[in-house]
């Protein structure tokens, strides 16, 4: 492997500030192919520190006298302090940290060293595709079938080789569908809600273009949609872009369905921020959470100026209108913006939580960000790329999936009860989105994670979550089972900044981390009492 | 009852202010002698004390009906529409008299009767003592004791009637300070922090002028500062913020001179120096009014702090402003957050909160009594005070503790509880939110510390509730002599009995006094821990809360818990009984119903029973109990038993079976 021309120096001495609530450590630094490591003298007592330089979105060198300083900030919004001895040791480990930590090549990342102990190649990979929510689908309605028309991936590169489409609809009538459709995206099923028979839709944006042309395939598509549901089923069909940028979109060749092409679909504009918008949104909100001398005037400002707030009330109020249309009108829900791989994901997922009890059991939600994230093709080595301190100009950066993580965890505030796993997943599924030693956020695609073989030579993050030492951080220790939809409210005064994620490194730790301890032992013990209580019987000597 | 013309209207709508849907609850409205009664198709019932309304306002008629808004004190809003214009009117009207009183003794407290004899009602005034308080507290002492200078109010009407002040401060002295204090509030106790031998006093400002001076006043507050063997140093707190009265100032000619003046002036603490010139030059125009602080020449020993909390007037608007923002509909996340910074409520409540932080530091860091004042002492210097106190003690934290807190720093030192809350027909400029901030700030400590308080939030809003409701005797009046010749423990109830009686309801379950290493809570004010408190100012808009409480199942886990593990050693020693009085050790049936006669399941109430937690590996659980043997094992063991068939038993009876 190349890493050793990247490595500029070995070792150096150096102590390590990781902000308030941790202990200074020192030792000797050291830089790997993938990692800064920090080993304290032996005769401290702590283990290894290690940071995976995938991590590090920032870095920054100063040097005064015969020392230096490094602040690394790092993608999951921490931001640390070296102070290592040595002018020349402090420029060459920042050279060969800032070398390392933006290679691009997929298949030398971590990832495809990384051999944990107790894990198998391979575990957990074949967990969760369509095919198997398929044979839920299958189960509830015999509307539908899975087709393998992208088997090679050639129909849709973004698509995964099985999709869920109406079975009065064959391989070819797609084919010609997807021609029509930005990116290959046909309209496929998202999520079907048995209790009112109706479906949930995806796709992008129909290639009407300036002549407003049409797709006899894909009229079909829709009406074999409607058909399917029950006779006389209406269906609405959510642009995620306002109705004047679907109209700007015909000139690049975009658009949108005309009416009267698409009889018993009736078109809904919801505009949703995307792209760099966002990811400005995502870097402002940072700066602000990262000041704490600021007065309060300035921090409302702030918080307001940066808009994220309003961006989770409109993927939430988006998301209940689809599922509205679906439990409470009855009616089938195509959503689809311009692509189809950001907010139109962010909708159709958080619609599925909404409805679904399931999705919102920890394999539930696994699946669920496996099926409508991974699987469905969100770019997420693209969105990913950078977090929030990178001072390189963005290009395809954007945080659309923390949006959808930021508004589970809404839901999880609204609905306590409600969601079987807690804050800890949705951090962690955020730290690994954007970089982790696991291989199921690689590349952008099912197409590229075949290529790269991601499947056989990484690990899956699903087995590593789902090792028992995991679960207590990760669920929810109060959850009961929840059959109904859980309507969130979104009006601003029910919307809060998520402080365990962006205040997360800022604030001391709090005391809830304890109340939360609090609450687990409450919960134990009651499983303990309730279970001790045979034991008494047991002890009764048998007649 | 002459003001009702109308007892009862039927077809009237109920619109909620924020439903998306436009439906209304249809139902009947009813109007009685202290309440506003509404009941809707469902049977379900609105009850509105007359007290708590704070505007009735109606619209211009619609084609449906005549549009009546009545604003609630706890911030409760209602929207009707009343088919009939007459009807509205005469509503109207009656609510517009039903709301506002004229006289103490027309207040709903004094009608109340919720079926208590003369002894229990006045057990329940004498719940509260605060002498015993200041016995806790560790006075009187060798430094403090209890004056009878005020026994008979007469040097101070707003104070209570035994006041504890440093016991080398002699009468003359007290009474020569009272002169020259605002409303004759002198310096006196508020809080004793035994440990530290400090003290933290309260008063109103001194009527220096310009050059006048009062020795005793001098006087008085060395005493204080003698009274602390550790510290000599003590602080002033004025409480007061610096741009009010600074505009009011700049107009004042010799300016220049006086600045000089203080500025010339060597400061023992550099910290405190900073920035402090100009919160001075306030406290100073006051003084040239006749009113102001303590001109520090003529005191030793002596530090002074200057803290921006505004007065009773700003904080009144920025509510209504607030209030305003919150009540939209449709309203944007960006309009909420320009509204709450424009508001500066939150910054308001920021500053109560870092007052209270410098007082805890300056006790128990640098051991320094503290002597806080505003303006007339009964506001600002209030919440600082409690504030305070309840950082520095965990007794204040509990449920008891709270209620002697407002009984001690606010009922009985004389915040006007009647004027700033409005209970009678009275100037509504002196209406100001002063304790709902205090509540808030407290909102925030729990928020902060989810395991030092005793109670919940509901705790909170319960009282603030009652501080507007008239209805029991405790907040009534703006001071105790007032109270006295009111005769309220005769003629009125305490609302602490009622309180702890339902304790349960307050309880927080994940109170742990022991786990809290450090007695005083070091809250950490970076702005972004304010948050807006949805649950008090939206309390009664149950669109917009979560929909599921965390709180209540805990605390019902938790009594769950504790009622098992009570059985448990029931159990085990009954077992052990037996055993020893029967060799052959067969546990009857009966034996078993007596521990425990129903199921824990069915203890609980249906509703617990479908939230009951599932154990973290089910899919295992349910073939373990699935296995024949284990239900064998279980029937065996007597029906008591079977009926409860929790399923973590199977779990622990199956490696019995192995044996």
């Amino acid at each position: 492997m190349e890493f050793s021309e990247l490595i500029r120096t070995g070792r150096a001495q150096a102590e390590l500030l990781r902000g308030p609530g941790a202990p200074p450590l020192r030792g000797t630094l050291c830089v790997t192919g993938h990692h800064l490591l920090l080993s304290p003298g032996p005769q401290a007592t702590s283990d290894l520190w290690l940071l995976l330089l995938r991590s590090v979105d920032s870095i920054e060198k100063r040097v005064a006298g015969d020392s230096g300083t490094i602040t690394l900030r790092c993608k999951d919004l921490r931001v640390l302090q070296l102070d290592i001895e040595g002018v020349e040791a402090t420029l060459d480990i920042a050279r060969s940290i800032e070398a390392l930590s933006s290679l691009e090549s997929v298949i030398t990342s971590f990832p495809f060293f990384y051999r944990p102990k107790g894990l198998r190649l391979g575990d957990a990979w074949h967990f969760h595709p369509p095919e198997h929510y398929y044979k839920r689908v299958a189960r509830e309605t015999n509307a539908w079938r899975l087709s393998e028309v992208n088997e090679d991936f050639s129909v849709c590169p973004s698509y995964p080789r099985a999709v869920i489409v109406p079975r009065a609809v064959d391989d070819d009538a797609l084919a010609r569908s997807a021609r029509f459709r930005q990116g290959g995206r046909f309209p496929v099923l998202s999520y079907h809600h048995a209790p009112s028979g109706t479906v949930l839709l995806r796709s992008s944006q129909p290639l009407t273009g300036p002549q407003k042309r049409r797709c006899a395939e894909d009229e079909e598509l829709l009406r074999a949609v409607l058909a399917g549901a029950r006779p006389g089923a209406r269906g609405f069909i959510v642009d995620t872009r306002s109705a004047q940028a679907a109209k700007q979109a015909r000139m690049t060749g975009g658009g949108t369905e005309a009416k009267a092409a698409y009889p018993g679909w009736k078109r809904l504009h919801r505009p949703m921020e995307r792209g760099r918008p966002l990811q400005e949104s995502f870097v402002r909100l940072v700066e602000a959470c990262g000041d704490l001398e600021q007065s309060m005037d300035r921090w409302l400002s702030r918080l307001e100026g940066c808009r994220w707030l309003a961006h989770v009330k409109e993927a939430l109020s988006t998301a209940c209108l689809a599922a509205q249309g679906m439990e409470r009108e009855g009616a089938c829900i195509l959503v689809h913006g311009a692509e189809g791989t950001d907010s139109t994901l962010l909708v159709t997922s958080l619609a599925q939580l909404i409805l679904d009890p399931l999705s919102r059991t920890m394999t539930g939600f696994q699946e669920l960000v496996e099926r409508e994230w991974i699987q469905a093709g969100h770019p997420f080595q693209l969105r990913c790329a950078h977090s929030a301190f990178s001072h390189a100009r963005p290009k395809h950066e954007a945080p659309t999936f923390l949006l959808f993580l930021d508004c589970v965890w809404q839901l999880g505030r609204q609905f306590p009860l409600s969601l079987e796993f807690g804050e800890g997943l949705l951090l962690a599924l955020f730290e690994h989105a954007y970089a982790s030693p696991f291989g199921t956020f690689l590349c952008n695609s099912e197409k590229e994670r075949c290529l790269c073989e991601v499947r056989t030579r990484t690990h899956s993050l699903w087995s590593g979550l789902n090792q028992p030492k995991e679960q207590r951080k990760l669920r929810n220790p109060l959850y009961v089972l929840n059959p109904l939809a859980i309507w969130p409210s979104v009006e601003p005064q029910s919307l809060r900044l998520w402080q365990g994620l962006f205040l997360r490194w800022t604030r001391p730790p709090e005391p809830s981390e304890a109340a939360w301890e609090k609450v687990w032992q409450i919960v134990t013990d009651k499983e303990k009492t309730e279970g001790s209580q045979p034991t008494v019987s047991a002890s009764e000597p048998q007649p | 009852m002459e003001h009702i013309r109308t007892t009862k209207v039927e077809q009237v709508k109920l619109l909620d202010r924020f439903s998306t849907s436009n439906k209304a609850l249809t139902g009947t409205l009813y109007l009685t002698a202290t309440h506003l009664l509404f009941i809707d198709s469902h049977q379900k019932e609105t009850w509105i004390l007359h007290h708590h309304i704070a505007s009735v306002e109606k619209l211009a008629l619609t084609t449906s009906g005549c549009p009546l808004v009545i604003q609630c004190k706890n911030f409760r809003i209602v929207h009707f529409i009343v088919p009939r214009e007459r009807d509205c009117h005469d509503i109207y009207n009656s609510l517009l008299q039903l709301s506002k009183q004229a006289k103490y003794e027309d207040l709903y407290a004094f009608s109340y009767n919720p079926k208590q004899n003369d002894s229990e009602r006045l057990r329940g005034w004498q719940l509260i003592d605060l002498a015993e308080e200041y016995k806790r507290m560790g006075v009187p002492n060798s430094n403090w004791q209890l004056s009878d200078a005020n026994r008979e109010y007469k040097i101070c009407e707003t104070y209570p009637r035994e006041l504890y002040v440093p016991r080398i401060a002699s009468k003359p002295i007290i009474v020569g300070s009272s002169k020259f204090r605002s409303k004759g509030r002198f310096p006196v106790l508020s809080y004793y922090h035994r440990e530290k031998e400090a003290a933290v006093c309260r008063c109103s400002q001194p009527l220096s002028g310009f050059s006048a001076r009062c020795l005793e006043d001098e006087h008085l507050l060395q005493a204080i500062s003698k009274a602390n063997p550790v510290n000599r140093y003590m602080y002033v707190m004025d409480t007061r913020p610096k741009h009010r009265m600074q505009s009011w100032w700049a107009t004042q000619k010799d300016i220049g001179r006086i600045i000089v003046r203080i500025s010339s002036k060597i400061w023992n603490d550099e910290k405190i120096r900073e920035s402090h010139e100009q919160k001075r030059l306030n406290a100073m125009a006051n003084r040239a009014a006749g009113k102001g602080y303590e001109n520090e020449d003529n005191y030793s020993n002596i530090r002074f702090q200057f803290v921006g909390i505004e007065n009773i007037h700003v904080m009144r608007s920025s509510l209504q402003k607030l209030l305003e923002v919150n009540g939209t509909k449709g309203l944007s996340v960006n309009d909420f957050y320009s509204g709450l910074e424009s508001s500066g409520w939150l910054r308001h409540i920021k500053a109560v909160m870092d007052a209270a932080i410098f007082l805890t530091k300056a006790i128990m860091i640098e051991n320094a009594s503290v002597l806080v004042h505003c303006s007339d002492g009964w506001d600002r210097t209030s919440q600082v005070c409690s504030l305070g106190s309840l950082l520095l003690d965990s007794f204040y934290r509990t449920i008891r503790g709270f209620m002697v807190l407002i009984e001690k720093d606010w009922i009985s030192f004389g915040h006007k509880f009647s004027e700033r809350c409005g209970h009678l027909d009275s100037d509504p400029k002196e209406v100001s939110p002063v304790f709902t901030q205090f509540l808030e700030c407290v909102w925030h400590l729990t928020e902060q510390f989810p395991q030092a308080f005793e109670f919940n939030e509901a705790f909170l809003l319960q009282i603030h509730e009652h501080i507007y409701s008239c209805q029991f005797g405790n907040f009534l009046g703006n001071c105790q002599k007032e109270r006295e010749e009111l005769k309220l423990k005769e003629k009125t109830y305490s609302l602490w009995p009622f309180l702890l009686d339902d304790q349960k309801k307050y309880l927080n379950p994940l109170y742990s006094p022991k786990s809290q290493a450090v007695a005083v809570l070091e809250p950490n004010t970076v702005s972004f821990n304010f948050k807006f408190w949805r649950n008090m100012y939206h309390q009664f808009d149950r669109t917009l809360h979560p929909r599921q409480s965390v709180f209540n199942i805990i605390m019902n886990m938790n009594e769950q818990n504790k009622q098992l593990e009570n059985d448990i050693k029931d159990l085990e020693s009954k077992i052990k009984q037996h055993k020893n009085k029967q060799t052959d050790g067969v546990l009857t049936k009966e034996l078993l119903h007596s521990v425990r006669p129903e199921s824990p399941t069915l203890k609980t109430s249906l509703c617990f029973k479908e939230q009951t937690l599932l154990p973290v590996n089910d899919a295992l659980r349910t073939i373990e109990g699935s296995n024949p043997a284990d239900n064998r094992d279980v029937s065996s063991v007597g029906k008591g038993l079977v009926q409860a068939p929790s399923r973590p038993r199977h779990r622990q009876l199956a490696p019995r079976q192995a044996q």
